[in-house]
């Protein structure tokens, strides 16, 4: 269908299966029916290992992200979809490993900026620091956007992690 | 055979504490025991490296019997065939990596008009999968878009579980091809046959039955239609034919008239005066006016392809839309729809016609008397017409002639893709469900021999007929040979123009009329082709003698092809233009406007 309406972004819950192949499944229905993907976390959440949880941040107009859910939903392997975004409060988290390497003032403005924003130096060598720094994806936006004045090598980030507030869960 | 037979309930049988539980087997016994024991009878396949294991244990045994096809594609597209008309899914065994590759087209073929088919296909040992052994691909990763879900088999003692689940992912819900990717070492090692008890799968479980709420709003909106209709699809077939005779009952009970798609022809009875014929592309006058001006529209078991909306901004503009789908992806994905209904077609009907009656709702119904005016002024447009000529066979005419002989025969009809294809939905009348085998959503040429094939295997006495066109033919004939094997009587009968005519009809409708490649040039003499094949070949070209021809080919007992020379440039009327709504038609002798801008030569 035409996109009509404005794009919004959603972060989506997925309890699927912990099965071979099912991140493919997921990943597949996104590039092939044109989906956008933000960012896509998984991992097991549960202690016998039988369910994996993802975390989809995308984006599209309110007829593709009912569509996306209903598509998702429709995976033999998924359990469970829900929409963050429309569901009520939510919290969402994204951690950053931030390499930044310099001496003299820039280094000590590094590790002063760093320690406003409550990273923590997980690596450090005389003429560099890795940070680690867990949050919102626009804080981690900030950090890294001030650290690329202070010597910033490279970036690793892992994408939004999310729960909804609350005491009920998925 | 194939008729009378019903999957079994898998609880039933298979169980633990089965008699052979426990007894150590190998994995290609397991397979062949599980199919069993789930009430499969037929196996279309093709043997190779990868399952010389389980072909083996298919020669030691007599319960299933084993239809050996002459490409994997058309193993698959005679299993479609063999479910569309039985109601069974069909099964497929293939041998790894182009065995697989050739299935491909079948099993997508499958899934888009939602078909029940379970494909198990070789695979390489465990230890050689990624190393690019011989005739190895990755089966389950080219086939994950093309089928509802598949498996790797990775754990022997799992093959009775996977093949049960495979068979109930397949038929349960939205109904679609499975693969089972069967290691060759799987098929030989043994281990106990086991069941873990759970028959189902652990976690898949569609809805079947509306939102009570949702079907009574339906119900209060269609009798306050003073325009209603009902637009059916594939989904009432895939329901079952309780869901056709509920569809029947409803629609009489409400005196609503009723459209089809190309998918659900044969849902409601073609020779009922409510029926308007098939919508869309190539639908009719009556059909594509009708769902323009109605004011409350149920769709069920219909999902608002292209192919049936035109262009999406001019469809029905002014309708209440109710649809009624088992897939919850169908609905709201191309056309915004007021009253969703997730269900099963026949649940929901049976709901509809509970409400109907316990509200009474037919005494505050409007009377349907003037919409049912203006459908009778639709029609008298006689939007099939065409002029008949004496010196040639009008396609038009061969079916109606067709329709003739086979009228009251209950026989089955399978097409090709292309003009012949939209002839015959337009011109055969099909008054039951399971009759009409046809590729809707691919539009698969070369789908149609195959698919009578399996017809044919499930129900032996009955007429089976392909529809077919010069070029679609040509697709999978090598078939002609799986119809010598087994003496299968089917009837094939080319609509031969000597063009690919749909591609020929859009090149002169858009394109100027350069022709670029859709003339079937250097055909081969099709008489002498099915003679080869020590198939009765026969040719027609004469009006005159067309008659004789077809009573000819259905008496014919045993297969025979009929090449039916046809007129050579004719086009397919009705029909909404490329970019076009449904109220924008053109018929036979209407000036033919080109494309009105880039983006309508961009619709396929």
């Amino acid at each position: 269908m035409k996109e009509t309406g404005p794009i919004a972004v959603h972060t989506i819950s997925v309890i699927v299966d912990n099965e071979a192949g099912v991140l493919a499944r997921v990943i597949g229905l996104f590039s092939g029916r044109g989906y956008n993907i933000e960012s896509l976390t998984v991992s097991t959440v549960d202690t016998s290992h039988e369910t994996s949880r993802i975390t989809i941040v995308t984006s599209g107009t309110r007829m593709v992200i009912e569509q996306i859910k209903a598509q998702l939903d429709r995976l033999v392997p998924v359990h469970k979809v829900a929409d963050l975004t429309i569901e009520g409060d939510f919290v969402s988290r994204d951690l950053a490993l931030v390499k930044v390497a310099g001496v003299g003032e820039k280094r000590v403005e590094a590790l002063r900026l760093a320690e406003a924003f409550r990273a923590q130096v997980v690596d450090a060598s005389r003429d560099s620091f890795v940070f680690e720094l867990t949050g919102a994806a626009n804080k981690l936006d900030a950090f890294v956007d001030l650290m690329s004045e202070l010597g910033l090598v490279e970036v690793a980030r892992t994408g939004a992690v999310a729960l909804s507030r609350g005491q009920s869960g998925l | 055979m194939a008729s009378t037979k019903t999957i079994q309930d898998p609880a039933a049988t298979g169980a633990p504490g089965d008699e052979a539980a426990n007894a150590p087997m190998s994995g290609a016994q397991m397979i062949l025991k599980a199919l069993v024991d789930l009430g499969v009878d037929t196996i279309f396949g093709y043997p190779g490296g990868a399952v010389l294991p389980i072909y083996d244990e298919i020669f030691k045994q007599d319960k299933i019997q084993h239809i050996l096809v002459r490409h994997e594609q058309a193993a698959v597209h005679a299993a479609e065939g063999y479910a569309r008309t039985t109601g069974k899914p069909g099964v497929v065994l293939v041998t790894s990596g182009p065995g697989a590759t050739n299935a491909v087209t079948g099993l997508t073929d499958a899934m888009l008009d939602s078909i029940p088919i379970i494909c198990i296909t070789g695979q390489v040992a465990r230890h050689l999968i990624g190393n690019d052994a011989f005739q190895e691909a990755d089966t389950v990763g080219i086939t994950r878009p093309c089928t509802k879900h598949n498996y790797l088999v990775k754990d022997t003692a799992l093959v009775p579980d996977v093949i049960y689940e495979a068979f109930y992912v397949a038929t349960n819900g939205r109904p679609g091809p499975v693969v089972i990717d069967m290691p060759k070492d799987v098929q030989i090692e043994k281990a106990p046959y086991a069941r873990s008890g759970h028959r189902e799968h652990r976690t898949y479980r569609p809805q079947v039955d509306g939102d009570e709420a949702a079907l009574r709003k339906a119900a209060y909106a269609l009798a306050n239609g003073a325009r209603p209709i009902i637009y059916s699809g594939g989904g009432i077939i895939n329901a079952g034919p309780e869901a056709s005779e509920l569809l029947t009952e409803f629609a009489r009970m409400t005196g609503m008239p009723v459209t089809s798609t190309l998918m659900g022809l044969g849902a409601f009875p073609a020779s009922d005066h409510q029926f308007l014929g098939m919508l869309g592309m190539h639908g009719t006058w009556e059909a594509n006016h009708a769902m323009h001006d109605c004011d409350v529209m149920l769709a069920i078991g219909a999902r608002f392809d292209d192919r049936v909306t035109g262009q999406i901004d001019g469809f029905s503009p002014g309708s209440t839309k109710i649809q009624v789908d088992i897939d919850l992806s169908s609905i709201n994905k191309n056309v915004a729809v007021d009253i969703p209904v997730i269900a099963d077609a026949a649940s929901a009907l049976r709901r509809l016609i509970a409400i109907w009656k316990e509200e009474k709702l037919g005494d505050k119904q409007p009377p349907l008397v003037a919409w049912w005016d203006q459908i009778e002024r639709w029609r008298m447009k006689d939007c099939l017409a065409y002029a008949d000529s004496d010196e040639m066979i009008m396609p038009q005419k061969a079916l109606e002639r067709l329709q003739h002989y086979i009228d009251g025969k209950e026989a089955i009809i399978a097409t090709e893709v292309g003009q012949h294809q939209m002839w015959a939905a337009q011109f055969l009348k099909f008054d039951k469900p399971n009759h009409w085998l046809t590729s809707g959503g691919l539009g698969t040429m070369g789908y149609g021999l195959p698919a009578t094939i399996g017809a044919q295997i499930a129900f032996p006495d009955r007429l089976c007929i392909d529809v077919s066109g010069d070029a679609s033919f040509q697709m999978n004939l090598q078939e002609l040979g799986t119809i010598s094997q087994y003496q299968l009587p089917v009837k094939i009968f080319i609509m031969n123009n000597e063009y690919m005519g749909m591609v020929r009809q859009w090149q002169d409708l858009s394109y100027d009329g350069r022709r670029s490649h859709s003339y079937s040039d250097s055909l081969p003499d099709f008489e002498k082709l099915a003679e080869a094949y020590g198939i009765k070949g026969m040719s027609v070209e004469d009006p005159a003698k067309l008659d004789d021809a077809i009573q000819e080919m259905i008496n014919h007992d045993g297969p025979v092809l009929l090449d039916c020379r046809v007129a050579k440039i004719e086009n397919c009327f009705p029909m909404v233009p490329a970019g076009a709504a449904h109220n924008e038609m053109l018929l036979a002798g209407d000036v033919i406007a080109k494309p009105k801008d880039d983006e309508a030569l961009a619709v396929v």
